[in-house]
């Protein structure tokens, strides 16, 4: 079923691509309605899927025996909520590319396999296997900016191109490494990560190979120092690559240092509790600080990304139980809320071509409910409770603290600068009366916009009420890593309050 | 009846989910009518619910709604104890008074089914705040009524002011929320839980005194921004921007009694540390007089009764601080009453005026309009401490509860002593500059009487004033025993024993009102507008009470700016120069090799591919040499 989920975007590609090219009103529609299936695919797996750790839908087939690479799939906690929010997504950015007019086909196309090649990333238990996604999708979404994207497009393409590929070629290194360290060992070679969990290395060099692996997902996510790349990515992006970047493309870094930093390497990963907070907690700030001053929409949004980001990979790397399972629902949450503020400003981009904050003002009066859907995810971002934000950040916050007290305090400062930042942009585009003429005749969401938007808004609302439909699903497995990590390591994870769990039921004897 | 608690929250919700959706279909003013009738049942559910509590012996229940973030121990569940009564008591009952009043007021904005909706939101929200079962569910309510509070400030969204204060308000408040959220951080890692069972009675035998001040000096920040206490206390003025009932609702009756409330409810941490608490104290004191300076020297009618909520939160923190739970809640609850009735009354001059707030252009208005003047004569009276009215029980017993802690206490009582002589100063100054004397304002202005639907809530509330304060007596305490369960797990601070000194001391606070009531009469009731004489008389300090001693230009020049330019520095200095530099001048760098090797640069994949392979390799060797 899991091999299906990563060939139905492929078949849906090729069906696109029969398509002859003189019907090119086609192509979208079918593009959307092809994307479906992968989607209803996985809302059928997220529906039988279990609360216990471990792999399920396990798919095991040979792919090169001598080197013992496999077709090994398989789907946990962890990467359960990615797939299913890549499969939302897909349908929700090409339905949002309307305005795509040149080479719909190809953009298509591209979109369908960049679905396919994320799927594989989350689902791929054999690291060879995985690589081969984690490299495959960097070629269509480098089409997709450097095609279709805005005027500076190519040096954001080739910028983005060439900055991952450098930090992946030196996971290969440590992935080569790995299997080879394996082979030594144990007799036979493997990528499986089930073999490679078992690998017992020297300190040393389990520092190199967590540093190969960490440096390739830093840039991925982006840790400070190695987010400039995203900034230029995302404004110069169309619409759609920009919502599968941020939604997306940033988790696989997130997710890799989860997945395979934590697994693969415990002890360096203990080890780097405190310099991977030290990173994260200054993207928090930082991405929150830079965000503020930006002059352009998509800019802000963008650097945001680099401030939430940071929340994650402080959860992961706090190695607590609240702390992990708040980075893993982060990941879900922020994509929809990212996601949606990407979209939203593609649909003003599409009715003004500017995203410059200072061209607006006063849109409120002119586009209400644009107005009301970009203040629900401004707010849904900044973590109000309630909306989906705020529980994971909450989570992470909360759980952090016993292992990295000093960083959680600091990254709680990040919810102020949050609100500052996006309160300050909807002042200036929203609110005050609309003195530019241009902004005056400006046509409010459509119905097709409004149904992009609600199943995100929907989204928001159901997973900031009742996360349990996620967390349930999530801890099993997160704990699964940290029992992992206790296992091969002298860490111990902190548990707050000795008698946590004994009054937690809310007794009716106060 | 406690399986219809889930309905006080709901109604409101319900309310404004429907008028979201559905209000612009509906005539005017039914979607007033509507909210109203939501809160209206909320109140009606809360009310029978109370009951036994009035009969007394009942000590609460928590009622599972559903598991939210079980993680942290937070769940959606109700406490229904007599704090969490009374407070859903005040929020709804004065909650639908101003509901109604708002539907006269409101008439004729071309948003008005959004206004309701927004107002319900809002009382949901409260009602979540005070009925939580767990410090998330609060900050949950915590937040949601900061964000109501934003919304309703920016209504008149087109007027920038309006924007920029309802940005102020939640950006302030998240100063303090940060606090808070710290404080949560430390209340989880140790208690491992965020539910009130699982902490206060684990909180005496668990808590270390140097925790116990952390944390509740953190969640005194939080509770700084929320009810506007020095520093934090700059964003009220400024939400007077909002419609007049938001004012009165939110930035007086009940939002800004949220971290009163907070402190109430946590008093089993904070009692474990003396330290926190006489901050607390001290800052109500302070924030008492320092904003009551502010209030004598207003013009703008509602920025008076801003400053004077301010002071007056003051009080409840001066009370909460010396331990005197009740008596802080007690004067929360008249509070309510009175500058709820204050500020309506204020909107309904406002409102007859067309929209004029400057009492300089008032004046005379008595006769024009008699509910309204009469019914803000005896709220002047209610918070200017005048026996028997509300705000003299309240008041009070703050003052004799903090008088009889002595020490550092007395000090306290001084201050808290002085800032009634001043309240009734302004108040009275208030009342005389809008209702008496020659007419200032144009005749083609036409001022009158507001509507039944206005008045009638004014009339309600007035009644509220006048009787409000007998719940709680020397001769009668009905508030204390039916408040005793809510706090049985932490020491009381009393009043001092003895009819004698509650005379003695209660002819000192009647004493400084009339004192401040006659000064203010003899200075602004005068012939031919002399006050003005008065006010330049007392120049230079006059003008900074004025300008509120300039502290918004002080944060604009200390906090703001430096801000703003550190942003700048980070983003186009750092940002942009040095990391991206750093970045494009690597790939300057290679590609200044790449030239000098061009022969390599086939412009073919697998070339490029083929060197990544080798490159790759070569770490590996290197990776493995280095290894094992």
């Amino acid at each position: 079923m899991l091999t299906w989920l990563i060939l139905l975007p492929v078949v849906a590609a090729v069906a696109v691509a029969l398509v002859p090219a003189r019907r090119r009103e086609l192509h979208l529609p079918l593009g959307v309605a092809a994307s479906v299936l992968p989607l209803a695919l996985a809302g059928y797996v997220f529906w039988v899927f279990q609360p216990v750790a471990g792999f399920q839908f396990t798919e095991h087939t040979t792919w090169y025996e001598p080197w013992g690479i496999s077709w090994s799939l398989g789907i946990d906690g962890i990467s359960m909520p990615m797939v299913v929010l890549t499969t939302l997504l897909v349908p929700i950015a090409l339905a949002a590319s309307t305005s795509v007019t040149k080479r719909t086909k190809e953009f298509v196309v591209y979109t369908l396999l960049l679905e396919a090649g994320m799927i594989g990333v989350f689902l791929a238990l054999d690291l060879f296997l995985f690589f081969v996604f984690f490299e495959a999708i960097l070629v269509p979404m480098y089409f997709i900016i450097g095609i279709w994207g805005g005027e500076r497009r190519v040096y954001a393409a080739v910028k983005f191109f060439i900055y991952t590929a450098f930090g992946s070629a030196l996971m290969l290194a440590g992935i080569i490494a790995l299997a080879l360290s394996h082979a030594d060992q144990f007799g036979f070679t493997s990528f499986a990560l089930s073999d490679l969990m078992n690998v017992s290395f020297s300190i040393g060099s389990e520092r190199w190979g967590f540093a190969a692996f960490a440096l390739a997902f830093a840039i991925k996510v982006p840790l400070f120092p190695f987010h400039t790349w995203l900034p230029d990515a995302h404004t110069e992006a169309p619409t759609a690559g920009s919502v599968l970047l941020a939604g997306v493309l940033l988790k696989l870094g997130t997710y890799g240092l989860l997945r395979f930093n934590l697994s693969l390497f415990p002890e360096a990963s203990v080890d780097a509790i405190q310099i991977m907070g030290i990173l994260a907690v200054i993207g928090i700030v930082y991405g929150a600080v830079v965000a503020l001053v930006q002059p352009d929409l998509k800019k802000l949004v963008a650097y945001s990304s680099v401030s939430h980001v940071g929340f994650i990979v402080l959860g992961t790397f706090a190695l607590t139980s609240s702390s992990l399972q708040g980075a893993v629902i982060q990941n879900v949450n922020h994509g929809l809320t990212t996601g949606a503020l990407f979209l939203l400003v593609g649909m003003i981009y599409e009715r003004r071509h500017t995203k410059q904050i200072s061209d607006f003002g006063g849109l409120q009066k002119v586009m209400p409910i644009y107005a009301g859907f970009f203040i629900f995810m401004a707010f849904a971002s900044i973590g109000l409770p309630g909306l989906n934000g705020f529980v994971g950040e909450f989570l992470v916050l909360l759980g952090s603290y016993s292992t990295l007290p000093t960083l959680a305090i600091i990254a709680a400062f990040g919810v102020v600068l949050g609100a500052i930042y996006m309160l300050w942009a909807y002042e200036r585009v929203f609110t005050g009366v609309p003195d530019k003429e241009e902004n005056k005749v400006l046509s409010d969401l459509s119905l097709r916009e409004i149904s992009l938007l609600a199943p995100l808004a929907a989204l928001v609302l159901v997973i900031g009420l009742y996360p349990s439909v996620l967390l349930d699903k999530i801890a099993p497995s997160t704990e699964a890593v940290l029992d992992h990590i206790e296992e091969t390591t002298q860490f111990v994870t902190p548990e707050p309050g000795r008698l946590s769990g004994f009054f937690v039921a809310g007794g009716d004897d106060e | 009846m406690t399986d219809y608690l889930w309905l006080i929250i709901a109604l409101p919700m319900g309310g404004a989910v429907f008028l979201h959706f559905f209000g612009r279909y509906l005539k005017r003013p039914l979607p007033g009518w509507l909210a109203s009738a939501a809160i209206t049942g909320s109140f009606a559910i809360a009310l029978a619910a109370a009951v036994p509590f009035f009969q007394g012996g009942e000590h609460g229940t928590t009622v599972l709604l559903w598991e939210w973030i079980p993680a942290i121990g937070a769940s959606m569940e109700i406490l229904w104890d007599p704090l969490s009564a009374l407070m859903a008591l005040v929020v709804t009952g004065v909650g639908a008074l101003i509901h109604v009043f708002a539907i006269g007021y409101m008439d004729g904005d071309e948003r008005f089914h959004r206004f309701f909706t927004y107002l319900n939101l809002f009382a949901a929200s409260m009602l979540t705040l005070v009925l939580a079962g767990n410090y998330a569910m609060l900050f949950l309510g915590w937040e949601l009524v900061g964000l109501c509070s934003y919304l309703l400030i920016g209504y008149w969204f087109t007027r920038t002011s309006a924007a920029a204060a309802a940005k102020k308000a939640f950006v302030v408040n998240r100063i303090g929320d940060f606090g808070f959220m710290v404080g949560l951080m430390l209340v989880f890692t140790t208690f491992g839980t965020l539910s009130y069972a699982g902490i206060f009675e684990r909180a005496g035998s668990e808590l270390t005194t140097g925790l116990a001040t952390a944390i509740g000096l953190l969640f005194l920040l939080g509770a700084v921004g929320k009810s506007a206490q020095i520093p934090l206390y700059v964003w009220l003025p400024d939400a007077m921007e909002g419609p007049t009932p938001v004012s009165a609702l939110i930035h007086a009756a009940t939002m800004v009694t949220a971290g009163v409330y907070l402190i109430a409810r946590s008093a089993a941490i904070f009692e474990i540390s003396p330290v926190a608490l006489t901050t607390v104290a001290t800052i109500g004191a302070l924030t008492a007089i320092w904003a009551a300076s502010i209030a004598l020297a207003q013009r703008d009618i509602k920025r008076v009764l801003a400053y004077s909520t301010i002071s007056q939160l003051g009080y409840m923190f001066l009370a909460i601080g010396a331990s005197a739970y009740v008596a802080g809640i007690f004067h929360l609850t008249t509070h309510a009453f009175f500058k709820a009735l204050l500020f309506l009354g204020a909107g309904s001059v406002i409102h007859a005026m067309s929209d004029e707030q400057d009492m300089h252009k008032m004046g005379g208005l008595f006769r024009k309009m008699p509910i309204t003047a009469i019914t803000m004569g005896i709220a002047t009276l209610a918070i200017a401490g005048i026996t028997p009215l509300a705000g003299f029980w309240s008041k009070d017993e703050i003052l004799a509860s903090v008088f009889a802690r002595g020490g550092w206490f007395s000090v306290l009582w001084v201050i808290g002593l002085v800032t009634a002589l001043i309240t009734a100063f302004y108040m009275t100054r208030q009342w005389v500059l809008v209702f008496l004397g020659k007419p200032r304002w144009d005749e083609a202005a036409k001022p009158h009487e507001s509507p039944r639907v206005m008045t009638i809530p004014l009339i309600v509330l007035a009644g509220l004033s006048i009787v409000g304060g007998l719940v709680n007596t020397p001769w009668g305490s009905a508030l204390e025993s039916f408040l005793e369960p809510a706090f049985q797990l932490v020491h009381q601070q009393e009043s001092p024993e003895g009819i004698g000194m509650f005379l003695i001391l209660a002819g000192i606070s009647m004493f400084a009102a009339v004192l401040g009531i006659v000064a203010a009469f003899l200075a602004y009731h005068r012939p031919a507008d002399r006050w003005r004489e008065f006010e330049e008389g007392l120049e230079p300090v006059w003008g900074e009470w004025e300008r509120g001693y300039r502290v918004d230009d002080v944060y604009g020049r200390v906090l703001v700016a430096p801000g703003k330019k550190a942003a700048e520095t980070a983003a186009f200095g750092i940002d942009l120069a040095v990391i991206d530099g750093a970045v494009n001048g690597v790939a300057r760098v290679v590609r200044g090799v790449g030239d000098w090797v061009r022969p390599l640069q086939t412009g073919y994949v697998r070339n490029y591919g083929a060197l990544l392979l080798a490159g790759t390799v070569a770490v590996v060797i290197w990776l493995v040499a280095g290894g094992t």
